[in-house]
């Protein structure tokens, strides 16, 4: 039971600035977070105070100028760029607000891309794993397509297929749905809590939907970079 | 691990490259045709400076020892007054100036004792009046010791009419310059007359060469050395000694110790024909020069496009690193765009360039003057093809590398961050 309480994600003092000289801001202010395993938590408040950063920050796509890290024991926020880079394949999936997917690979070639990279499959088991992926977001049918023959719902379930791809520990998601229809965004998010449900990820989510965000375990509100009680 | 990554990479690369399919095909045409026509001029001036230096040296051997500067050195008698002993001081003067060798069977010697030399044949030159039945020509008699001449010669090649075998026989047999026979009226068979300046003899031509050097075959003309000493009135020495080497290209530096060694002038091929290098260099220089400027604009074209996929797909640069591509794998894949491009344009370029020197070869042009040829004369060299792979491979690296290295650079989270709504 302890080590099921044990934080996937533990977050303590994180600071952030971003620009330069007089445009300099404060966008992060001392966040403390634990993030717990198979929750999904909503990070929601308004534009500028500073959910994105803090999503990329966790994502080890950038840098805190102040405060800690960890992914269970280890520090992270301090690993050098070849260890953050391997993190990031292994350990994290990212959805954002738009799919990102190489127009010029299939649906199961984008899915594969980051397991062919973790290189833990081999090309006939990425094909397969790929496959089990897109058909548990309702693409098998697919996945010979290519990116841009694709509808902008589905495409963006391709993302999350590669979010998966390789069972990361930790899925962050920004904006996830911001580009789909009502309907197409609830299927993506109820596709994307329960995927992360089944493995026992943790999955967190920047949104301004307060619908989806209601629909998670836990929603924390930002107000000028920092954590308010709602 | 590594093998797999580069396989992946090479496969993002490939598809990058094909999605700006028209940008890289006209980069592909530039590396094609700059490759291609650097190796074809390369092979087309090699070609004529390697026949000219062949020419030259068919005609004039790699080496001459001819003349020599002697010492004058006259001695004073000094007297030692407190021994009362004299003595003498030598006073060097200068040099004098010595023309033809005058012991040629000792100099034969010591030139035969260099391990370079393949063959030495003397030869007496001197001027002579060639006349024929209508009319005179000043030109210059070469006595020549048959055998040994064409040792150290293409004389036998250089023969257009008549026969070398007839020379051999006959000892008033004589062989004149194509262009002076022409000038004379003179046919094989016809009777000359040679006009020294105390003796005429009377010769029968008995061929004609073509060396394709304007001034020698409108100038010489051979003789046997017994007969041309009679009409030169020269019985010992001999005006230079032709040499071949197995090396010629070392014909400097084993001109310069045959000097020391046996005190004569020697002028190596190189020294005696530098203007005419100088030309053959310069030409090939600025005919690279020419060829290097296409591949630099092709490269120019490559970086343009490689510069315009690195800033349209910076997202998917982004998303790569997102998911565990390092820096390097993207240095990799753009690199990879620009040596994809370097090794189907060089290969293209080989094929191209192979095809055109066959062509050009054939094409039919008559040159006389410095040699004689018919057809263009290509020069056939695999160096040419690495030299041309080379400098693609230096221009085609560094317009993909300055992309490349952008794009490793990509910040993923500030390009993420720019597109969040």
């Amino acid at each position: 039971m302890e080590a099921a309480r044990q934080p996937v994600v533990r977050v303590r003092g994180l600071h952030r600035w971003l620009g330069e000289g007089e445009t300099r801001v404060h966008v992060l202010r001392g966040l403390d977070i634990d993030l717990e395993a198979a929750r999904t938590i909503a990070v929601v408040g308004p534009s500028g105070c500073g959910k994105s950063t803090l999503l990329y920050l966790l994502g080890l796509l950038d840098l805190p100028d102040d405060g800690s890290i960890h992914f269970g024991e280890r520090r992270v926020d301090n690993a050098n760029e070849e260890t953050r880079t391997r993190l990031r394949g292994a350990e994290i999936g990212f959805v954002f607000q738009f799919h990102f997917l190489l127009a010029e690979f299939t649906a199961a070639e984008n899915v594969m891309l980051p397991m062919l990279k973790l290189g833990r499959r081999s090309p006939g088991e990425a094909r397969a794993a790929a496959e089990d992926l897109l058909d548990s977001v309702g693409l098998r049918g697919k996945a010979d397509r290519r990116g841009n023959q694709l509808s902008g719902g589905e495409q963006q379930r391709v993302a999350v297929a590669r979010a998966l791809a390789n069972d990361p520990r930790l899925i962050l998601a920004d904006e996830p749905t911001g580009n789909l229809d009502r309907g197409n965004s609830e299927a993506l998010f109820g596709l994307l809590r329960e995927l992360a449900r089944e493995k026992g990820q943790t999955t967190l989510v920047v949104t301004h939907n307060p619908e989806l965000a209601a629909r998670c375990d836990q929603t924390l509100s930002m107000l000028d970079g920092r954590f308010v009680e709602d | 691990m590594a093998r797999n990554s580069l396989q992946l990479n090479l496969r993002i690369a490939l598809r990058l490259l094909l999605s700006k399919r028209r940008a890289m095909l006209m980069s592909l045409a530039g590396i094609v045709f700059g490759v291609a026509l650097l190796i074809v001029m390369l092979a087309q001036t090699s070609g004529f400076e390697g026949f000219f230096i062949r020419t030259i040296l068919g005609t004039n051997g790699a080496l001459r020892v001819q003349d020599r500067f002697q010492e004058t050195v006259t001695s004073m008698v000094a007297a030692d007054e407190d021994a009362g002993d004299t003595f003498e001081v030598a006073l060097r003067e200068g040099q004098t100036y010595v023309q033809g060798i005058q012991n040629p069977r000792q100099v034969l010697e010591g030139i035969f004792a260099f391990d370079s030399v393949v063959d030495a044949s003397p030869v007496l030159r001197g001027p002579v009046q060639v006349t024929s039945g209508f009319r005179s020509e000043e030109g210059r008699l070469h006595g020549i010791d048959a055998a040994s001449y064409l040792a150290v010669s293409d004389l036998d090649r250089q023969i257009v009419s008549g026969s070398l075998d007839d020379f051999g026989v006959q000892p008033d047999g004589i062989i004149l310059g194509s262009v002076l026979a022409d000038r004379l009226g003179l046919r094989v068979g016809d009777p000359v007359l040679l006009r020294g300046a105390q003796e005429q003899r009377r010769f029968r031509l008995v061929a004609i060469f073509e060396s394709g050097i304007e001034l020698v075959d409108r100038v010489h003309f051979y003789a046997h050395m017994r007969e041309a000493r009679l009409v030169l009135n020269e019985f010992d020495s001999v005006s230079y000694i032709q040499v071949t080497l197995d090396d010629p290209d070392r014909a400097p530096e084993i001109a310069a110790h045959m000097s020391q060694v046996l005190g004569y002038h020697v002028a190596s091929w190189q020294a005696r024909e530098r203007s005419w290098l100088e030309v053959f260099r310069a030409l090939k220089l600025s005919s690279a020069i020419s060829m290097t400027t296409i591949l630099v604009i092709a490269g120019l074209g490559m970086f343009n496009t490689l510069a315009i996929i690195v800033m349209e797909r910076a997202r998917e640069i982004a998303i790569l690193r997102s998911f565990g591509y390092s820096r390097r794998d993207i240095l990799s894949i753009f690199l990879l765009q620009g040596i994809l491009v370097y090794v189907a344009g060089t290969l293209l370029g080989w094929l191209s360039a192979a095809v055109l020197t066959r062509i050009i070869e054939s094409i039919p042009i008559r040159i006389r003057g410095i040699f004689s040829t018919d057809h263009f004369i290509m020069h056939w060299s695999f160096n040419h093809y690495l030299i041309a792979a080379a400098i693609a491979f230096v221009v085609v690296i560094t317009a993909a590398l300055i992309p490349a290295r952008r794009a490793s650079l990509v910040e993923p989270g500030a390009v993420v961050r720019g597109t969040s709504g």
